[in-house]
């Protein structure tokens, strides 16, 4: 996949509205969409990310209705479609179908938060003979080898969290987040997209001062979308989008 | 098969780490310090020294003469973890992690506990060697063992209601996972089973393993030979693990763990029921749907409603080395009052489980060893309600 940068990822979980929401973030000025697969048990996220997952379980949303509505998005919106879960669902559908189903879906990569590189390798195989990026995950307490081990695998671009910790708006950017782009940078030609806490426009102006290539955004575009809708998500999409690039 | 788990914690296809990248390099600094600390004699002593003085170690090997009619005449040994400080074998992990802590320069501890028995635990090592204890439980697990909840609280620790999911075991380590996650650089997750990412299962088991190593010797000095068949109760799994580890390698001993079979309403029997999939970190059996989402649980014990096992119960049960077979909560509770009438023991209602499995599958003749996991001075309120309701 190709993410164009400066990049701005909007996560919207699988659920009954969630196209409507894509095309706005779109239209806001979304680079790309990562499309969450509810799991019963999301050890990265928080409480906004918890609700919306739990949300989209009781409305009946599973990983084949999550490929069907990918393949929907496909058809209606051009920019990336990255599909976001645990490793419990993609066990459960099968690894080596599952990354068939997602890329005949029209699914661009895979973000497995609970398969760090050490893991992947099944995984990692699998997305490769169909095609798909397999973005890793990067924290503050990544070691330099870790870094160096998990670029070598990586796809489409390099998410790094932004925080120790969990998924979730915050009041400020983490002092860590230059140190640790400084550190991924010469490890892989990716772009760097920063992720985890981020809640608006002047937050992700200073991520990209730090040298990032974009932001991923979540928990805050969930929220958005429950106070204000679609409306409300394009304008905060808009935002984010005049702050990263001016 | 005691060179298990592999170098990535692997047991046959189970076990491994599946968490997210944040928390990697602490298990590779938990798995240094374990593997200096285990080669050392100087932590053994350590850990010897508490274990005798502070948690009582060795627990008896108690024949339980009385119950013996009940089991086809077999001769039933019951290893009493529950003579133990704070009532379970859950000290014992408690107490080694608690000195590896210490090694690792971490003063703040999170644990997650189901029936309340490694939150107490986990309370009272903190007391005991001056460390900050967070402990995540569960809504209605605070409910249904309040007792522990109290203990907890004298103890000097905070404990957190968990309202997520079932308000169980699972939830709670949900959340004590993602506050280590948050907290990582001066936090030690103090896990209470023989379950999460390596090297919590090879960990858990060693420091358990003095339940099966003190067993053995125990059974061998009152027979003059080994048990044929020994049997524990199965949550996660570190007692069961504890008591069969140093079993393994004997052929002729028939390893059998006892799994919460629940009611109409619910189970948690995992390795009889489950699928294989991921939960908390490792690669294992689990109770999930069809899609992989992780199901509720139901069981009379709140020490076993817990929809994971520990990964390498889920090896032993593929190889055959052990079996593992569903108790009823009603069952349960016949052993549990059978084994406060006939012996005078008011048994945890997890161990109660294990004993309700012994009586069934024991023959005439044969020597039974039983994991008495816990006492169940906690579960008297529940018992009485229960009953009263009935």
């Amino acid at each position: 996949m190709r993410i164009e940068t400066p990049a701005l990822v909007i996560y919207l979980m699988a659920d009954h509205d969630t196209v409507e929401l894509a095309e706005a973030a779109v239209r806001g000025g979304a680079t790309a969409i990562e499309i969450g697969i509810p799991f019963s048990d999301p050890l990265a996220d928080g409480p906004t990310v918890q609700r919306a997952g739990q949300r989209a379980l009781r409305n009946g949303m599973t990983a084949t209705r999550a490929l069907e509505l990918i393949g929907k998005l496909r058809r209606r919106i051009a920019v990336p479609l990255i599909p976001m879960t645990y490793a419990g669902p993609v066990m459960a559908y099968g690894e080596e179908r599952f990354c068939a189903d997602l890329a005949a879906a029209g699914a661009d990569g895979m973000i497995v938060p609970d398969v760090p590189h050490d893991e992947a390798g099944d995984l990692l195989e699998a997305c490769r003979r169909n095609g798909l990026d397999m973005v890793p995950l990067l924290a503050p307490t990544s070691t330099d080898e870790r870094i160096e081990l998990a670029c070598r695998g990586a796809g489409g671009f390099v998410y790094l969290v932004s925080v120790a910790g969990i998924t979730g708006s915050r009041q400020r950017l983490s002092d860590r987040v230059g140190p640790l782009v400084g550190r991924v940078r010469p490890h892989t030609e990716l772009p760097l997209l920063v992720g985890f806490g981020i809640a608006s426009g002047g937050i992700a102006r200073e991520v990209m001062d730090t040298g990032a290539d974009g932001v991923v955004i979540g928990s805050k575009a969930i929220e958005v979308s429950e106070a204000e809708g679609a409306e409300g998500l394009e304008r905060f999409v808009a935002e984010v989008g005049t702050a990263i690039t001016k | 098969m005691s060179t298990m788990p592999d170098a990535r914690g692997r047991f046959g296809d189970f076990g491994g780490r599946f968490v997210p990248e944040t928390v990697m390099g602490a298990l590779d600094e938990l798995l240094a310090a374990w593997e200096t600390a285990w080669s050392d004699p100087a932590f053994h002593e350590r850990l010897d020294l508490r274990a005798r003085d502070y948690v009582g170690r060795p627990s008896p090997l108690y024949r339980a003469e009385r119950l013996e009619e009940y089991a086809s005449g077999a001769r039933i040994y019951l290893k009493r973890e529950d003579l133990n400080h704070t009532g379970a074998h859950k000290i014992n992990n408690a107490v080694g992690q608690a000195l590896l802590a210490e090694r690792l320069g971490k003063r703040r501890i999170v644990a997650e506990t189901g029936a309340g028995q490694h939150g107490v635990a986990s309370a009272t090592v903190c007391a005991r060697f001056g460390l900050d204890c967070h402990v995540y439980m569960g809504e209605e697990d605070i409910r249904r063992q309040h007792p522990n909840v109290v203990r907890m609280r004298m103890l000097g620790a905070e404990v957190i209601p968990v309202t997520a999911g079932s308000g169980t075991l699972k939830d709670a380590m949900n959340e004590a996972i993602r506050d280590w996650i948050t907290n990582v650089e001066d936090t030690h997750y103090l896990i209470g089973s023989a379950a999460g990412p390596h090297p919590y299962p090879v960990l858990v088991r060693e420091l358990q393993s003095v339940i099966g190593r003190e067993a053995r010797e125990q059974v061998l000095a009152a027979e003059g030979r080994l048990p044929d068949l020994v049997v524990a109760c199965v949550g996660g799994g570190s007692n069961a693990i504890g008591l069969f580890h140093p079993f393994i390698e004997d052929a002729d001993v028939r390893l059998l763990g006892a799994e919460a079979g629940g009611d109409e309403s619910g189970t948690a029997a995992t390795l009889s029921e489950g699928r294989v999939s991921v939960l908390h970190g490792s690669k294992s059996y689990v109770l999930a749907d069809e899609g992989g989402q992780v199901l509720e649980t139901h069981s009379i014990s709140a020490g076993l409603d817990y929809p994971g096992v520990g990964p390498e119960h889920a090896w032993l049960k593929d190889t055959g080395r052990a079996e593992y077979a569903p108790v009823t909560d009603a069952q349960a509770l016949e052993a549990f009052h059978l084994l406060c009438m006939r012996e005078g023991i008011i048994p945890a209602l997890e161990s109660a489980h294990a004993l309700w499995l012994a009586l069934q599958r024991a023959q005439p003749g044969q020597v039974v060893v039983v994991g008495l996991s816990g006492r169940g001075d906690k579960d008297v309120d529940a018992v009485e309600e229960r009953e009263s309701r009935a």
